[in-house]
């Protein structure tokens, strides 16, 4: 599915995995975007959490998603603060995954400017420390 | 069961300061109590019940308890960001409707102007259970998540900085009239738009101020009003609303108003026709034009046409809003500009605002909170008052 990119010039602040969030991680380390779904109810859960607040289900399973998406909303940075500074202009986006739930993501590898909303994007795994977190680009000629 | 008629808000206190460096906050929230105090015409003797939040320093209602010497047989530390100290009102309504307390008292204070502490939710934020999930993006404080909203909000309706401007122009007009405005320069939609993009869509001018400073409030029984000799506030309703990410199912062009909202309206038994003045939370002016659109003073996507022409500006708008300049040009004391909205709507309901921006006979008044982030997770408090006699 999606490819992996080495870590662009914005910031990665690690990640700091728990017990509920850990399968997620995984699959960030091998380049997959492993969601949640509730067992009882088949909502996919935003963010990864070990509960359904559709259905109040205590136990998930985790899929690979497609890494495929559409943006929601954008905005382009540009007074960042403390290690971000020097990395304005850059953009923060919901991204809607096919999936369903709307993430919270940057749009990498794209000039700020030509990012809009209802572009189609992928997701990019970039090193955060021992970590990977999940970015996003958009698709070839989106 | 309801609050309407149970409480009045019988003293408000503005701390005049905008820079404080040479006040800690503790003291910033005790010189406020004692402003709103002296107001009422009561002393912190009579204070019953005290409420406070995130900014408070120390253990919250227990450290200042203690610092302000206070016996209390009610006390409450809700925390909903800016939109706290607005659903304070209500939350004190009840407890004084309940029998708790009798006279109760809100604080607010902090300096994040000159330094010091930040408020307590901020520092909490790492271990927030999102954090893995948010903390990544180089989300510029709070601007970025409204910025978020405000994108939304202009691809689904057509909304234009230009109209978001506009709020930000009435606001100064209010402003330059009040003496302690931390900007009291009125500024025009041109001036607006060539202000520095923060972060788009929105820019500099778009944005509150950050400014030190406090204020507080004293609601009381209806027997103790009875007693002091000066102009007493009724609340007639109050509605608060958490809004959530919705298990990633957000919905950007909203907030929490839509629910807070009728919930005050019905509480209160009035409409939208009967609000003589609002006090609406002006972190960004993308927060006001949603806000207005979710209280329902204009239908959905049609806040940017609804502000337009001075629709704002005091008196002689349609809806004169914010007549203290409102957080955008006045004060946003401790990132929290909840209390300043309750304290805004009491002047113009005793006819103490600034005579250039008093709503003539105002009536009835509604103050709005936001708090948290519109772009994630968010507090919204909406409080309805009333003259003495309403």
């Amino acid at each position: 599915m999606s490819t992996t990119a080495e870590t662009g010039p914005l910031p990665a602040p690690e990640p700091d995995p728990n017990t509920e969030d850990a399968p997620f991680w995984a699959g960030t380390a091998e380049g997959r975007l492993m969601l949640p779904r509730c067992t009882r109810c088949a909502t996919v859960i935003w963010y990864p959490r070990q509960f359904c607040s559709e259905c109040s289900g205590q136990d998930v399973e985790w899929f690979e998603a497609s890494g495929r998406g559409t943006i929601y909303a954008r905005t382009v940075v540009h007074r960042a603060q403390g290690p971000w500074r020097p990395a304005a202009p850059y953009v923060i986006a919901y991204v809607e995954l096919e999936e369903g739930p709307r993430v919270l993501t940057n749009i990498i590898e794209v000039d700020p400017d030509t990012v809009q909303v209802g572009q189609e994007v992928r997701a990019v795994f970039v090193a955060a420390g021992p970590h990977k977190i999940v970015r996003f680009t958009p698709e070839a000629g989106a | 069961m309801s609050i309407r008629g149970k409480a009045y808000v019988a003293g408000i206190f503005e701390h005049p300061g905008r820079e404080l460096p040479d006040k800690t906050t503790a003291q910033i929230h005790a010189e406020s109590a004692a402003g709103a105090l002296a107001d009422a015409g009561l002393s912190f003797s009579d204070v019953d019940g005290y409420f406070c939040a995130g900014d408070a320093p120390g253990f919250g209602p227990l450290s200042m308890a203690d610092y302000m010497g206070l016996s209390c047989s009610y006390v409450d530390s809700t925390e909903m960001g800016g939109s706290t100290y607005v659903a304070h009102v209500g939350h004190a309504a009840s407890a004084i409707g309940m029998g708790k307390c009798k006279v109760a008292l809100i604080t607010l204070g902090g300096k994040p102007r000159t330094g010091g502490q930040g408020p307590g939710g901020a520092g909490r934020i790492g271990t927030a259970p999102e954090s893995n999930f948010e903390g990544q993006w180089g989300i510029p404080g709070a601007v970025g998540g409204y910025a978020l909203a405000a994108s939304r909000h202009m691809y689904e309706f057509g909304t234009t900085s230009e109209q978001l401007a506009e709020i930000k122009v009435a606001a100064s007009i209010h402003a330059q009239y009040n003496p302690n405005a931390f900007l009291r320069k009125v500024v025009s939609v041109e001036e607006v738009l060539d202000s520095p993009m923060v972060s788009s869509p929105l820019r500099r001018m778009d944005c509150c101020v950050v400014t030190d400073g406090g204020g507080a409030l004293v609601v009381v029984a209806p027997e103790v009003a009875a007693q002091l000799p000066g102009t007493k506030v009724k609340v007639l309703g109050h509605g608060e609303a958490p809004k959530h990410t919705s298990n990633g199912r957000i919905d950007l062009t909203h907030s929490g108003a839509v629910w807070s909202g009728p919930r005050a309206f019905s509480e209160a038994g009035v409409g939208h026709a009967d609000i003589d003045y609002a006090s609406i939370y002006d972190s960004f002016t993308i927060t006001v034009l949603m806000t207005l659109e979710d209280l329902g003073f204009c239908e959905k996507g049609k806040g940017g046409e609804f502000v337009s022409d001075g629709a704002l500006v005091s008196p002689g708008g349609k809806l004169p809003f914010n007549t203290d300049g409102g957080g955008l040009c006045n004060n946003h004391p401790t990132n929290r500009g909840g209390i300043t909205k309750v304290i805004e709507a009491v002047r113009q309901l005793r006819g103490e605002a600034h005579p250039q921006v008093q709503v003539p006979d105002c009536q009835i008044a509604l103050a709005h909170g936001t708090g948290g982030s519109l772009g994630t997770r968010m507090g919204s408090a909406t409080l309805i008052l009333g003259q003495e006699d309403s």
